[in-house]
């Protein structure tokens, strides 16, 4: 995480240009799954295979967390003998599967987005609802520009 | 010019929109009002004492020990649900945040084309194709969301829940998607713990009444065996208990037959009481899988999903002036806690959050605020002219059934 935070900090003088949003797709019902549509905005930053393979990869995930069987039988009737107090200390599937999903998350915002001026927020900052990638402007080589020293300047502020 | 930096922890829950109430540093999550519930509470804690006290003793040595065993685990079972349904977070959809609004605004724009002045825009409503069902999913105009399938506003509590099922005053909460199955567990443990006591009451009356009438016997007191009732006074709580028992019942295990066939139909007291699957144009349930043993280990056994309401995530807030006086707008201090996006966006969403009125903003303050929007010194600069700000979403200018 510490190389991650670097990573922020250099991308810190560049500026937001915008975010989009990729939706989730309800076609398969309430359980928790992205559109693989690529949006127009991102079309000369990145290539299309990469965002579809993250979305599909998290998509995946999700069905693993919301699985209904054996396991989630199990899970549930167990604590629900125990009158869910085994919630307090057992961490549940779901839950796993989260952290799992934003390590994942992480470790595709160092090798693949941060490169290309890109950041990926992870769905549960959002409700679950969109899929938020940040677009940077594409960084100039440490020149300073008016825009980018005041962009700096608020940043040093915090 | 460096300001002093003194930062409080402040704990998102804090800043929460939605008429919610929070305690226990943002662990416990309930409605405004609360009165009904601290009545549920008295009314199941007062009869079970009563019990306890007056049956209890009787009957573990007229009858069996396990009996007051039993009621013990029960009645610690019944609280244990009903603190979990009025305590958990039901499955509340954050608000959107400004930009994630304003994407949602822009595509409806695009959807809707040139609306010819004077005439209303059409009503927000997307189409999504669910298991060859039409569903319509709703804009909600407080959120700034378009609501999930299965979700709806709770417009007591403020905020749009994930599978709405109904928002309950006996429990001060709403019952969505978490909590639901926390929700049935207790009317059904309570329906279970109702007909235990009164069965053991009116045991327990029966018993008291017959050995008196044996003793009566015995000892040759020849008058007419009436039931005196003297074990009223004896065990003056019995009658109390057996009084809310019974208007307990008729409404306790009523309610969990309901929820019992909804269950087995996977609907929910929202979509049952709009009559969204009514049958009427060959509409079925979309979500049922058509075996009730499927629908309800789905409903019951399903997979526990986790609160997206960070109650409890710490909020970067400092004290230097521009932040304190920026518009006091939730949405722009949940993105404050954010981790992976920069300070930049920081400052971004605090200057633009006065673009979308929410509740909060007095209604004659929105028609300055779209105004003041083109003229805030944002560092929006170098952006892109900023494109013609969409109408502010408000239900007045679209045509939509008032169902919120």
């Amino acid at each position: 995480t510490s190389e991650f935070h670097n990573l922020q900090e250099l991308r810190h003088s560049a500026s937001l240009e915008t975010k989009v949003f990729i939706q989730r797709d309800y076609t398969e019902g309430t359980v928790c799954r992205f559109q693989t549509k690529f949006p127009s905005e991102l079309d000369n930053r990145i290539e299309r295979t990469l965002l579809e393979e993250t979305v599909k990869t998290l998509n995946s995930y999700y069905v693993e967390a919301e699985k209904i069987g054996g396991q989630s039988y199990l899970e549930g009737c167990l604590a629900c003998a125990t009158a869910y107090i085994i919630f307090l200390c057992m961490e549940t599937r779901y839950e796993k599967v989260l952290r799992k999903i934003s390590g994942y998350i992480q470790e595709q915002n160092e090798k693949i987005y941060a490169p290309r001026g890109l950041l990926l927020t992870d769905p549960i900052e959002r409700g679950m609802r969109v899929l938020e990638i940040s677009i940077f402007e594409d960084q100039g080589s440490g020149t300073s520009s008016p825009s980018s020293s005041s962009m700096s300047s608020t940043g040093s502020a915090r | 010019m460096s300001a002093v930096m003194i930062t409080r922890k402040v704990r998102k829950w804090e800043k929460l929109p939605g008429k919610n109430t929070f305690c226990c540093d943002g662990r416990v999550m309930m409605a405004r009002q609360k009165g009904v519930f601290y009545l549920t509470l008295f009314l199941i804690v007062g009869t079970c004492a009563l019990f306890f006290a007056f049956e209890c003793p009787y009957l573990a040595v007229h009858l069996s020990p396990a009996i007051p065993v039993f009621a013990v685990l029960l009645f610690l079972f019944v609280i244990a649900m009903l603190l979990r349904t009025s305590f958990s977070d039901p499955g509340v959809l954050p608000r959107a945040l400004p930009e994630e609004a304003m994407f949602i605004e822009m595509e409806i724009e695009a959807a809707n084309g040139n609306v010819p002045t004077g005439q209303r825009a059409p009503p927000r409503i997307r189409n999504v194709q669910i298991n060859n069902q039409i569903v319509k999913l709703k804009y909600c105009y407080t959120c700034k969301i378009f609501r999930p399938p299965r979700a709806s506003h709770c417009s007591i509590c403020d905020n749009c829940v994930d599978r709405f099922d109904h928002h309950c005053p006996w429990v001060g909460n709403c019952v969505g998607k978490r909590n639901y199955r926390y929700f049935y567990l207790f009317t059904l443990s309570l329906s279970m713990l109702t007909i235990y006591i009164f069965t053991f009451d009116i045991v327990h009356m029966v018993m008291r009444e017959f050995l008196l009438f044996l003793i009566r016997r015995d000892t040759q007191a020849y008058y007419a065996c009436t039931l005196e009732l003297s074990t009223l006074k004896e065990t003056p709580g019995t009658v109390l208990e057996v009084l809310v028992c019974f208007f307990t019942l008729w409404s306790v295990v009523g309610l969990t037959g309901f929820h019992t066939y909804l269950i087995s139909l996977n609907q929910t007291t929202n979509e049952d009481i709009k009559g969204s699957w009514s049958g009427k144009n060959r509409v079925q349930n979309p979500y049922s899988h058509k075996n009730i043993i499927k629908n309800c280990c789905e409903v019951l056994c399903g997979p526990t999903y986790p609160s997206v309401l960070d109650r409890r995530g710490l909020m970067q807030e400092d004290s230097t002036v521009s932040a304190a006086s920026a518009a006091p707008s939730s949405s722009s201090s949940i993105s404050n806690a954010v981790p992976q996006t920069t300070n930049v966006v920081l400052r971004l969403q605090k200057t633009t959050a006065p673009l979308i009125p929410n509740e909060h903003t007095p209604d004659d303050a929105k028609p300055s605020i779209a105004a003041s929007a083109e003229k805030s010194p944002s560092p929006r600069e170098e952006h892109p002219p900023a494109p013609k700000v969409p109408p502010l979403a408000s239900p007045e200018t679209d045509v939509e059934d008032k169902t919120h």
